[in-house]
Order: C-alpha cells, then sequence, then structure tokens
C-alpha cells in the first residue's frame, strides 16, 4: 500500500460523497445522507493514513519531513482539514446537508493535486527546514478550513433566505426544506468563524515568530503576511459585525463568503500571481 | 448647559465610540492593504519602473505607494483604530465591570421577565428547610450561593467565571501592547546588512537607512559552505563565525555555526544568513589572434578590467565544469561580457581546456583579441541579516493575551443562576453571557436535579 494508492481512494471517496450528498438533498433519503457521511468519514481515514504514511516515506528516501512542503502537500493537507472541520461540526451540531455544500471544496482540493501536481517528494529546502513550518502550517489550514466550511454554510444561507423572501409558500419547495432554518445556519457560520479565527491568529503568530527566529523580523509586509492580515481583518470585522445592529443574516453571510475567497487568494492567489518571501507553490 | 463646543466634543466621542467606526476601519484597512501586495515595496526594481509611465510612477510616489504601510495615511488609520478600541473600552467597561463586581443577587419580577431561562418547581416544605437544601445543592451542582431574605422571600444566587466578560478587553489590550512593542522596535532597535569574505573580519555593518554602524565588537568569517542533495538542490548554507572582543576571540562564540533557520545571537544583536557569493578573481590570459603578446588579466566578481586593446570586460557567470551544460566539452568554462572600445557589446564563453574555441571565437569576429580562461580563484562571502529588536518580548506578550483572550472570549462563558422561594415556590431562572444553547442544557439539567433533590427530601 502506497500513500499515492490511498490519495487517490481518498479523492474517489469524496467525490461518491459529494454526489450522495447531492442525491440525498434531492431525494431526502435518509439513508443517502448516512451513506454520504460515512463515505466522507471513510475517505477521511484513507487519507489521515496516507498522509502519515507519505510521511514515513520521506523517512525512508532519506530526506524525511513532514509531508507540508509544497503546493502538492499543501492543497492535500487542506483538503484534509476540510473534511475533518466538516465532521467536527457533523458529530457536535448533525445538521448533515451542510456536506453538499462542503465536500465539494474537498474534492476540488484533493482532484487538483491528483491530476495536475507533480506528487513526487523532494528534500526541503533550507529556508523550510524548521520545526516552526509544522506549528504554522497545521494553524494556518486549520483555520483555512474553518472559513471554507463557514463560506459554504453562507452559501446555504444566502439561497435558503433568498427562497423565503421571494416565495412565502411555507417549507415548501424541494431541495431547501432539507437546510437548517436559517437562524441556525447564522449561528453555524458564526461557530464555524470562532473555530476559524483563533486558529488564524495562533497561524499568523506562528509565522511571526518563525519570520523573527529565521530572519530577525517578525513581520515584514510581504505579501503573504499581508494577505494573511487582510483576511484576518475581515473575519475581525465579521465578529463585531454582529455586535453592530444591522450586520447580521445576509451581510454576515457575505462577510464570510468575502472572508473565504480572500483566504484562497491569501494561499493560491499570492503565490500565483504575486512574488515574495513565501515561494513555495511558485512557478 | 449644551454649548455648542461641547456638543462638538460628544458627538466626537460617540463617533470614537462607535462600532460603526470599527467596521468601517477594519473593512478599509483591509482593502487598502491590497495595495502595497500589488505594488512592489521599498525600492522598485528597474523593470517595474520600466514598464509603467512617468506620470503613474510620480502619483505613486507622492502618495507614498512604493512603501505604503510606512505612509502617513496608513499609520494614520493604525491610530484611528487604537483610539477607537480605547474610547469602546472606556465606554463600556465600568457597565462590564459592575456586572462582575456588584450582581443583581434579588431575584426581582422585571429580571426575572428579563431572562430567558425561567423555571418553576412547586414545594410545600418551610422555606428555612428549603433554604438548606438548595445551598447545598447549588455548592455542589454549580457553584457556592448569596442567599439573601426579603420580605419572607428567600433569594440565592450563584455565578461561575465572571471574569470572562473581561477577556474580550484583554484582546484589545493585546492589539495595543503589539502596536507598542512594534513602536519600540522602530524606535530603539534597526535591521542591517553586512557581507563578509572567509577570512575576513568587519565591525560595521550598513543599516537600512544605508547609515554605517559600529557593532562595538568584531566579527570574522572563518569558513562559508553550501551543502547540496544528491539532486543538486541545496541543503544547508552554512556560515562558521567568531566573535572577537578587541581582537581577541570570545570562548562561547568561537567557531559558532550559523545557517538558515538558525541564527547566532551576541549582546542582543542577531545575525541570520541571508546570502552568499564567490568574491574570488577570475583569471584570463588574453592575446592577439596570432597569439602573440599574451598577458594575464584578473576580473574581480563584481568588477570589470581592461585589456590592451582598450575593451573591457566582466564574468557573468563561471563554471568548474562545463560539461554539465555542454556534452562533448569538459574542464572550466566562463561566460563573459566584453565592451568593445567602439561600443558594442557582446556576451560569449570561453573555455580553459579549449583554446582552440577560443580562437575560433575571435577569428570569427574579425579582429582579436583571443581570450583563455585560466580558471578562478574561490573566496566566498557570506551575506548576513542583522537584526536587533527591544521590541520584541512586548509583542509576544501582546500575542499571548490575544490568542488566551480569544479563547476565554469565544469559549467560555459568564452563567448565572437565581433562585427564589417564595410562597411554596421555587422559581429558578439563569443567564450565559454567550453560547445560549449549551447553557439551556445545562439549565435544564439544573432544574431537573433540583426537584428530584427536592422531591426526595419529603419522603421521610
Ligand atoms: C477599532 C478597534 C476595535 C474596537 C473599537 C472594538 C470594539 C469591540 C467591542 C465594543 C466589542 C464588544 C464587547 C462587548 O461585547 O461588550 C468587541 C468584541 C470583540 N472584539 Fe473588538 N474592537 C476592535 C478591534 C478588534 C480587533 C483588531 C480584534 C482582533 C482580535 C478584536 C477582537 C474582538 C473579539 C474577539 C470580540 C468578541 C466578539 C464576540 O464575542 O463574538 N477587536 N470589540
Amino acid at each position: 500500500m502506497t500513500s499515492s494508492l490511498l490519495f487517490n481512494i481518498t479523492t474517489f471517496a469524496y467525490l461518491i460523497s459529494m454526489l450522495a450528498f447531492f442525491a440525498f438533498l434531492a431525494s431526502r433519503a435518509k439513508l443517502l445522507g448516512t451513506a454520504a457521511i460515512v463515505v466522507a468519514y471513510v475517505g477521511l481515514l484513507a487519507q489521515t493514513v496516507a498522509i502519515a504514511l507519505r510521511w514515513k516515506e520521506s523517512y525512508d528516501m532519506g530526506v524525511g519531513h513532514a509531508p507540508l512542503s509544497n503546493l502538492y502537500e499543501s492543497v492535500v493537507f487542506f483538503s484534509w482539514t476540510i473534511v475533518l472541520i466538516y465532521a467536527l461540526l457533523d458529530i457536535k451540531y448533525k445538521y448533515r446537508v451542510i456536506g453538499a455544500f462542503v465536500m465539494p471544496f474537498a474534492l476540488l482540493g484533493m482532484a487538483w493535486a491528483q491530476l495536475g501536481m507533480n506528487n513526487a517528494i523532494e528534500p526541503l529546502v533550507p529556508a523550510l527546514q524548521s520545526n516552526w513550518l509544522l506549528y504554522h502550517v497545521i494553524t494556518c489550514f486549520l483555520g483555512y478550513a474553518a472559513f471554507a466550511v463557514a463560506c459554504g454554510i453562507s452559501i446555504m444561507y444566502l439561497i435558503k433566505a433568498r427562497s423565503e423572501d421571494s416565495a412565502d409558500k411555507p417549507a415548501g419547495s424541494g431541495l431547501l426544506t432539507m437546510f437548517p432554518p436559517v437562524k441556525v445556519l447564522d449561528d453555524l457560520n458564526y461557530r464555524a468563524i470562532m473555530i476559524g479565527f483563533p486558529l488564524l491568529t495562533l497561524g499568523i503568530i506562528t509565522g511571526a515568530a518563525w519570520a523573527n527566529y529565521a530572519w530577525g523580523t517578525y513581520w515584514s509586509w510581504d505579501p503573504k503576511e499581508t494577505w494573511s492580515l487582510i483576511v484576518w481583518f475581515v473575519y475581525a470585522a465579521f465578529l463585531h459585525a454582529r455586535i453592530t445592529k444591522g450586520w447580521v443574516g445576509r451581510r454576515a453571510a457575505w462577510l464570510s463568503i468575502i472572508g473565504f475567497a480572500a483566504t484562497i487568494f491569501c494561499y493560491l492567489g499570492v503565490n500565483l500571481l504575486l512574488s515574495g518571501l513565501h515561494s513555495y507553490g511558485g512557478k | 448647559m449644551t454649548t455648542p463646543k461641547r456638543d462638538f466634543l460628544h458627538s466626537l466621542w460617540d463617533f470614537f465610540c462607535s462600532l460603526k467606526l470599527t467596521m468601517f476601519l477594519l473593512i478599509s484597512l483591509a482593502v487598502i492593504s491590497i495595495i502595497g501586495t500589488v505594488i512592489p515595496q521599498g525600492i522598485p526594481p528597474q523593470e517595474y519602473l520600466a514598464e509603467i509611465s512617468p506620470a503613474k510612477i510620480k502619483l505613486y510616489k507622492t502618495l507614498g505607494f512604493f512603501d505604503m504601510y510606512h505612509s502617513w495615511w496608513f499609520i494614520l488609520l493604525l491610530y484611528l483604530l487604537t483610539v477607537n478600541l480605547i474610547a469602546c473600552s472606556i465606554k463600556r467597561l465600568p457597565h462590564i465591570w459592575k456586572i462582575i463586581t456588584e450582581p443583581v443577587t434579588l431575584l426581582g419580577e422585571s429580571l426575572e421577565r428579563s431572562l430567558a431561562n425561567v423555571a418553576t418547581i412547586k414545594s410545600p416544605d418551610e422555606p428555612a428547610a428549603l433554604k438548606e437544601q438548595i445551598v447545598t445543592f447549588l455548592t455542589a451542582e454549580f457553584a457556592a450561593p448569596v442567599v439573601t431574605e426579603v420580605d419572607g422571600a428567600w433569594h440565592f444566587f450563584a455565578q461561575k467565571t465572571p471574569w470572562c466578560r473581561l477577556s474580550v478587553y484583554f484582546v484589545h489590550l493585546s492589539v495595543i501592547i503589539i502596536f507598542i512593542g512594534s513602536l519600540i522596535g522602530s524606535l530603539f532597535g534597526y535591521k542591517g546588512f553586512v557581507n563578509i569574505l572567509e577570512g575576513e573580519t568587519v565591525s560595521k555593518v550598513m543599516l537600512r537607512s544605508e547609515k554605517e554602524l559600529d557593532l562595538g565588537f568584531s566579527l570574522r568569517l572563518e569558513q562559508f559552505s553550501v551543502a547540496k542533495y544528491a539532486n543538486g538542490a541545496p541543503k544547508e548554507f552554512k556560515s562558521i563565525l567568531t566573535v572577537l572582543e578587541n581582537g581577541k576571540p570570545v570562548p562561547d562564540y568561537t567557531n559558532a555555526r550559523v545557517i538558515v533557520n538558525d541564527p547566532l545571537t551576541y549582546k542582543g544583536i542577531t545575525f541570520y544568513q541571508s546570502s552568499y557569493g564567490n568574491a574570488g578573481n577570475y583569471f584570463f590570459t588574453v592575446s592577439d589572434l596570432d597569439g602573440k603578446n599574451p598577458v594575464a588579466i584578473a576580473v574581480a566578481s563584481q568588477s570589470s578590467a581592461n585589456l590592451p586593446d582598450g575593451s573591457s570586460m566582466h564574468v557573468l557567470e563561471a563554471t568548474k565544469d562545463i560539461s554539465q551544460f555542454s556534452p562533448g566539452l569538459s574542464g572550466p568554462a566562463a561566460q563573459v561580457e566584453l565592451h568593445t572600445a567602439d561600443g558594442k557589446t557582446e556576451s560569449f564563453v570561453v573555455y580553459a581546456n579549449h583554446p582552440e574555441l577560443n580562437i575560433q571565437h575571435a577569428q570569427q569576429h574579425g579582429a582579436g583579441p583571443v581570450i583563455h580562461y585560466k580558471g578562478a580563484e574561490e573566496r566566498m562571502y557570506t551575506g548576513l541579516q542583522v537584526a536587533k529588536d527591544p521590541g520584541v518580548e512586548v509583542v509576544w506578550l501582546g500575542c499571548l493575551l490575544m490568542v488566551v483572550g480569544i479563547y476565554a472570549a469565544f469559549f467560555m462563558s459568564h452563567r448565572r443562576i437565581w433562585v427564589r422561594i417564595q410562597g411554596g415556590i421555587v422559581t429558578v431562572c439563569g443567564n450565559a453571557s454567550k453560547n445560549q444553547s449549551a447553557f439551556l442544557q445545562t439549565f435544564e439539567g439544573l432544574v431537573e436535579r433540583l426537584g428530584t433533590a427536592l422531591a426526595k427530601e419529603k419522603q421521610p
């Protein structure tokens, strides 16, 4: 059993899980919902083992390091954290349908990594040879994943809120009956961001600590750092929005979506479109 | 007394206390920060300046876009944020402080109506007997209550983690502490750079502000080396450094190793591995086309040398073994750039082991000179980043406070329970500052167990 085979199994499981969630939405058959979540868990398990195995394989090759060192590995890890955060939310709150809006993100990541990227294990360049890499990447990505889940929930919120506004037919039309009530969605959005914000804060701080340790500057306004701060500002605005009247509900949902768009830009856009210190993933 | 001046101050105060201003500032900062990630910061590279129009360059310079995070308007926004933060805290803190230090211990009618969690239990027992049971129950299951008797009614008040209401203020305070830390760094610290040749000793470094700074001690580079992985990718850049005081090596700082991600700190000044290069000379023999008048020429790596025919030359790149680039050839080679006396520039490769190619090249271009490469001397230099930042501990303190504060703000809750015994009815009310749904469960559990506890006591 190799890690790359397990990653393929993972991708396949996420695909099946997503399709089952869609079918669940369309048919409202409880069994499909259960199947979808079980397959998602199987995928998560396979991926966990795969990541551990890839870690071990790198040691077998004599270039041992945590599998978080290039774009391929980070996309795979991102996908793993998304499913992990979703699983935690599912265990706690049991709003299964959210999977239909979260699994696509996880699948997208895995499919892109498996089909579009070189998955060779490479030795670590000097700039990344530090334990801080581990702390920094793990906290950042768990934060990003919580924001991905919040974004999925916000999209559901907007769809549901719109249908409630336009049609006064009560709890009628098809798919939407499966959605949790808007109040619950609004609350779940907040809860997901409540997980993500402290993690992003920790991610920025560990990044600053690493930069200070390695370069003597905890903050140098390089594009990646600046974008992470932009993301942080957006979610800080989101948190304060809840205390300010008139900024809950729809506006909060939009803030959450904008926040995730900024997150994705921070993660990928900066590497692919701008230049800076965090060059991994470039080229 | 409402003079216009006072009105103005009032509205100014209200302006700074407003959370709408907070939203505006946070979102503005987010949007404005994007500029500096698109426009290169610091000294913009020539290629970039060549790309955009002079009018644009002038506009960007005027607006401070090339160093926007230090421009007055960006700093102003940060100061506004700080003032907003402080004003908001001053306005709200007394109220929060009162909730914490002067809790309402009596469950009156209006309080009862304002609370979301209310339950009643009927009990015909004597209030005095009930009182003991409720105190025991609350102490065991929730927190020790304050007991008050008013007009024959007994009131109980118990609370958990009231201080967590302050956590938001600690988060806000932490933002200010981080600002203070960065201010200390920019006032009393510096960032600089130094290149040291192998065997050379330096005692001055070049600051970012282009001033030279005397370290007060000196630093010698004993050796610099690069290690590579089997596939040729760099594995380690290593400088071996010795710190010298009055020319004598300092014992614990002799032959100290500095690699990327592992710097050297001496007297609060830290040296970070940042770049490297070869500063040794490249050697050539230059002759006429027919091989007459050979002269040996040494070219330093960063400069150019004049040739007898009036042209000048410098080295772009050199290798010890050309075969990895040009299969079939072997030995050292250098890519040189020649500026001829009549103003032409050409770039070509000269070899050590293939003099015929060097001659061939010269022949093809008409007149000489013929240039033969003789190899290079290796003299590595290391580039070290130098930094001193006495504010960094303050920044970490702020960060720690922020993390702990955010945790407490999100995941802890001030929970309060009131109980009142009046006319054979036990009324229980509860309130939580956060996470209402979790509290509802706790509350319902408490009421249920209290009900059974009270019922049990009745059976002898
Ligand atoms: C312009 C600056 C700011 C002002 C005026 C401000 C003001 C406030 C106020 C008034 C509250 C509500 C407190 C209460 O419920 O009594 C609050 C909550 C909060 N603030 Fe700020 N704030 C600012 C910036 C920040 C920043 C930069 C952060 C970043 C960490 C932050 C984090 C928080 C958090 C975590 C909460 C609690 C939110 C919640 O409970 O959901 N604030 N802020």
